[in-house]
């Protein structure tokens, strides 16, 4: 069961082999067993679920399914859902019932997908390792002393384990392309403005994007198609049709041009990690793709204007919780001053604290210019750099993250260490491109994934690349041993 | 670029969070290096270069002056139910003096 | 020495929209508390903000109104701080891209002239909630209904030079934006609230002096006497040779006096940055031509056309149009009568009057236009006289009835214009003063004034005036 596609589910639940009952109690089970392992998810909505599932069997019986109709999924802690626990992976928001549905969760409830629970996850999203959550470090299911990759590490994590099919993600800096490659599934952040944003509880609003992790690239097809979609309710939804994301998927990739970032295999990446790329560039070739090398020149510029750039936006957006109509309040506040410091010094937890001060930093009178501004020039720089080099190539490819996953504390103590981290993946944000990671074979026995990164709204051809790729290869099936047994 | 310990109290309080007075000189090491880190960009040159505020180029969609929700007493009760304090349909904090 | 006042306003008028500015939730007043705000006003974790068209309409009406040039590509931007009747944790505005550009406005002297006041800039913006000071168990009451409604601040140029000057603006202000239909004008309500900026320099001098901000005034009288109160406590500090400190001040109409408001003084650094949830908004030229063909006319406009089409005086027209509510009204009264000038001199005599005695709004009045029209119909046809139509005036401002007509009819007020009848009574009261008119007749021309009163005493006013006085000419110097 934890080996079939999401095609494949569709047919057993199609042919009678198993119901969407059986399917979700099935994965509630393997939730049951793994959860305390892994700590991949925050809440399980056991109840829920199967009410979901009774009514998906209804509707396939009568003949009325969809393409993910009965097929569970879990949501990142962060999507707001109607009536059940929405955390952030944050003690402020630690008791928060969300009062409605985010887009993407009514979308997904509409294509009938039992939701099994929320996934664990860096508090606001603030994080690339998973150890900044109120609710404990996720564990990677490749090896449990090991980091699952952050923010979205529950997300990734559950899908590494097959504790769900698949998960919804979010990236803002590299939050699901990284934990793809930390854990060894397949997911994609699509264009900003992609997917709608609306009850996406923000980080940094010109920079987050909703995406999908699956284990493999049409599974990841199927479910970013149902969340994707123009909404009105989000003023940077962008109304273009969101194609058939599967219909691509075996399309040719004879006369591909492939470019080659040479910024993105510079000193700092991970020799194994490196290997690992050019064998798959290797395939690419094999495949009829061309490889052409070009320059990102502004590359090492990316992280310095992200971390101007993501936390004032986020100072901003995190100001909504001030203890006032939901959220953690302090104990017996002496006036109001005193409610808004405590309830918001002990309700955020240390990283969370150190963007939102950096952000407030970086905006205040007489740094404005120098910082924000900057950054936004800087910006400009990067996003010149990708469309310069896709007037030569179709996709752009290279490592995801210079390392595999590291060990559980191993730079928790080095905020700085940690950014530098996301060095290969934040450019895109700032540009509002789509990027994936694509699983391409391990270095050290984990997972190493290849970035896939695409013009605005080509996410058919990346998907239809990292396709081809997973049909001429199988390392999107394999699962970290402890998790692999059916039971 | 390096933090004063005043400097650090100031932004948290312009921020609201309450910081500990034994934390504030990890504070300033924390926001002194990534300060260090982004003023990397000082290296590079953009006098002429227009500042990109969003990814998107497009412009703002307007929606049509329509009431789309009517929030009666029972739909208050929902939304204010995450509310720490509460009282007569209102939200309730420390007395506010102006 | 001798100290020159400059005033700037900053004015907050509630755009007149159904829905908030951001939001699908109701504008309307007075609603149960919180009734009126969904996720998106209560600033709920995820939500996203979608921009009302109307809102921006409005604004682009102002802007044309004043002469300004629009925002072509105007950008909201967020205004950061903390404070509990503002959900979000900051007002979303505009900052260095308003939708309004510097325009101007006219405002007559109490000499007469006329000054024309820049208008620095007009941007949209939302309201914030508001706190409720009743004691709840020690704590204070946050009502987010008014949250996200849309407010155009008018921010004005220093022009002003004394309190006078600035009610005048504050006025030309509240008429245009009411002319335009995009505010209420209820200041009551709070739909139309005033800050001023206020300082004192040397006459002469072209520096500034530091000025003050009075907070929240929402009256013309307090408007006039918060600054007049400011200026005077600015020179008196001056003269004692102390110094004026930039800050807020709250004016307390109870005590009228202004008073530092600390709590707000402490580090205002609001951190503006374009919203990163919001685009910019285009302004296209065909949208501007829109709006314009659609702009209603405006007070000079309506001034000018009202003195050459309805023949009024200057000051006529100036009273007739200070409001839109008043120019529509006599618009109407004096196209359904025909009757231009009698029309004024009702609408400025007789309705104003009883309107301020009751403190009643036009919109508001017992008689509306055309109950006023078919009175001045009957004026102009003689059917009664203008002292009788002031009583029917009356009947119908007590609700004795829906017509003048029925009044009259009711009443039996009904000019008597048959010349027999005031003959005959005329003879009888001849016959009956013997000695007055003797007195007449032998010169006390004065006399005469008693025979019309007692023959209108006799008709009970209704015989016709101008046939009175004829007869009895001719009856008398027989
Ligand atoms: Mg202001
Ligand atoms: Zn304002």
């Amino acid at each position: 069961m934890i080996n079939k596609s999401l095609k494949e589910l569709k047919e057993g639940l199609a042919s009678g082999e198993f119901s969407s009952v059986e399917l979700t109690r099935f994965f509630l089970e393997r939730i049951k067993q793994f959860n305390d392992d892994l700590n991949a998810f925050i809440s399980v909505t056991e109840e829920q679920a199967l009410a979901m599932a009774k009514a998906a069997d209804q509707q396939i019986a009568a003949g009325n399914a969809g393409k993910l109709t009965g097929i569970p999924m879990a949501h990142k802690d962060l999507f707001c859902t109607d009536g059940v626990l929405t955390t952030c992976g944050s003690r402020m928001l630690e008791n928060f019932i969300a009062p409605y549905d985010a887009t993407v969760v009514e979308k997904l409830n509409a294509a009938g997908m039992p939701m099994l629970g929320k996934t664990n996850m860096d508090e606001f999203a603030m994080g690339s390792s998973n150890e900044n959550s109120y609710f404990g470090a996720v564990k990677n299911p490749w090896d449990l002393e090991r980091v699952p990759g952050g923010s979205s590490g529950g997300s990734a994590a559950a899908v590494a384990a097959r504790l769900t099919p698949v998960a919804t993600g979010t990236d803002t800096g590299g939050s699901i392309r990284q934990p793809a490659s930390f854990s060894g599934v397949t997911g994609i952040k699509p264009t900003y403005g992609r997917v709608s944003r609306y009850g996406m509880v923000a980080y940094a609003s010109s920079l987050d994007q909703g995406g999908a992790f699956g284990a493999s690239a049409e599974d990841c097809a199927l479910l970013l198609e149902a969340m994707s979609g123009f909404d009105e309710r989000d003023s940077t939804s962008v109304d273009v049709a969101v194609p058939d994301f599967s219909a691509h998927l075996n399309e040719p990739l004879q006369g591909l041009r492939i470019g080659l970032p040479k910024e993105y295999f510079e000193e700092g990446l991970d020799s194994g990690v490196a290997a690992v790329i050019e064998t798959a560039l290797q395939q690419y070739k094999k495949l009829g793709a061309e490889i052409i090398d070009i320059s990102l020149p502004n590359t090492h510029l990316a992280i310095p204007a992200y971390y101007v750039v993501a936390p004032a936006e986020a100072s901003s957006n995190l100001s909504r919780f001030d203890g006032v109509r939901y959220g953690y309040r302090c104990e017996d506040p002496k006036d109001l001053t005193d409610m808004y410091m405590r309830s918001r010094g002990e309700g955020f937890g240390a990283e969370v604290k150190r963007r939102i001060m950096t952000g407030t930093y970086a905006l205040s009178a007489g740094y404005y210019d120098a910082y924000y501004l900057k950054a936004q020039k800087i910006r400009r720089l990067i996003s010149d750099d990708f469309k310069q080099a896709f007037k030569q190539v179709d996709v752009i490819m290279g490592p995801v993250a210079p390392e595999t996953a590291f060990k559980i504390g191993e730079k928790s103590d080095d905020p700085i260490s940690m950014y530098l981290s996301d060095i290969y993946t934040i450019a895109l944000n700032l540009a509002g491109l789509p990027g994936m990671s694509v699983p391409a074979g391990t270095s050290n026995n984990m997972p190493v994934g290849l970035q896939i990164i695409g013009n605005y709204f080509e996410e058919a051809k990346m998907l239809n690349l990292a396709h081809q790729y997973q049909q001429a290869t199988d390392w999107h099936r394999q699962t970290p041993a402890s998790f692999s047994g059916e039971q | 670029m390096s933090l004063t310990a005043d400097e650090v109290k100031k932004i948290a309080y312009l921020a609201r969070i309450s910081i500990q007075e034994e934390n504030i000189e990890q504070y300033s090491q924390d926001l002194s290096s990534i300060f260090g880190l982004v003023e990397q960009m000082n290296a590079a040159a953009t006098d002429d270069i227009e500042p990109m505020a969003h990814p998107q180029h497009a412009m703002q969609r307007l929606r049509d002056d329509v009431v789309t929700e009517t929030t009666d007493i029972e739909h208050r009760e929902k939304l204010m139910s995450n509310a720490p304090a509460r009282q007569d349909g209102l939200f309730l904090v420390p007395k506010v003096l102006d | 020495m001798e100290w020159e006042t400059v005033i700037g306003l900053e004015i907050h008028a509630q755009l007149s929209t159904r829905s908030k500015l951001f939001s699908g939730s109701s504008t309307e007043y007075g609603q149960e508390p919180n009734t009126q705000a969904n996720v998106v006003d209560l600033a709920m974790p995820g939500v996203l903000p979608v921009l009302n068209r109307e809102a921006v309409r409005m604004a682009t009406m102002f802007g044309l109104a004043i002469d300004a040039p629009i925002g072509r590509g105007n950008v909201f931007a967020r205004k950061n701080y903390f404070y509990p009747d503002l959900p979000q944790g900051y007002q979303i505005s505009q900052f260095d891209k308003p939708i309004v550009e510097l325009g101007h406005i006219d405002i007559t002297l109490e000499s007469g002239e006329t000054k024309r006041i820049g208008v620095t800039r007009a941007h949209l913006e939302q309201d914030a909630g508001k706190s409720l000071h009743k004691d709840y168990a020690g704590m204070t009451g946050i009502d987010l209904n008014r949250s996200g409604t849309p407010l155009l601040e008018i921010v004005s140029e220093p022009d002003m030079r004394s309190a006078k000057e600035a009610v005048a603006y504050m006025k030309k202000i509240h008429e245009l934006v009411q002319y335009l239909g995009i505010n209420d004008g209820n200041l009551q309500e709070g739909s139309f609230r005033c800050d001023a900026n206020v300082s004192v320099r040397p006459k002469g001098q072209k520096e500034f002096g530091t000025r003050a901000e009075l907070k929240n005034i929402n009256s013309f009288r307090f408007v006039e006497r918060a600054i007049n109160y400011e200026v005077e406590r600015q020179i008196d500090l001056l003269e004692e040779g102390g110094e004026v400190v930039q800050e807020t001040r709250l004016y307390d109409p109870d005590k009228n006096e202004t008073r530092s408001m600390r709590s707000k003084e402490e580090a205002n650094d609001y951190r503006y940055f374009p919203d990163p949830d919001l685009l910019p908004v285009e302004i296209t030229d065909e949208f501007i031509e829109e709006v314009r063909a659609a702009l209603p006319e405006l007070p000079a406009a309506k001034y000018q056309r009202f003195i050459e089409k309805y023949e009024l005086s200057d000051y006529d027209a100036g009273v007739l149009t200070a409001s839109r509510a008043v120019a529509d009204y006599f618009e109407s009264v004096a196209t359904g009568s025909g009757e231009y000038k009698l029309s004024a001199n009702w609408v400025i005599g007789e309705l104003s009057s009883h309107l301020n005695n009751d403190d009643l709004d036009i919109s508001q009045s017992p008689l509306n236009a055309d109950m006023l029209t078919g009175l001045i119909q009957r004026i102009a046809d003689k059917t009664i006289s203008g002292k009788i139509a002031k009583e029917v005036f009356q009947a119908l401002w007590d609700g004795e009835g829906k017509t003048a007509d029925e009044i009259i009819e009711n009443k039996g007020l009904k000019q008597i214009t048959d010349s027999g009848a005031i003959e005959a009574m005329i003879d009888e009261i001849i016959a009956n003063n013997a000695a007055q008119v003797e007195q007449y007749r032998s010169g006390k021309e004065k006399v005469f004034g008693f025979f019309v009163g007692q023959v209108m005493k006799a008709s009970k006013g209704k015989a016709n005036p101008a046939q009175v006085n004829e007869i009895l000419k001719q009856k008398l110097s027989a």
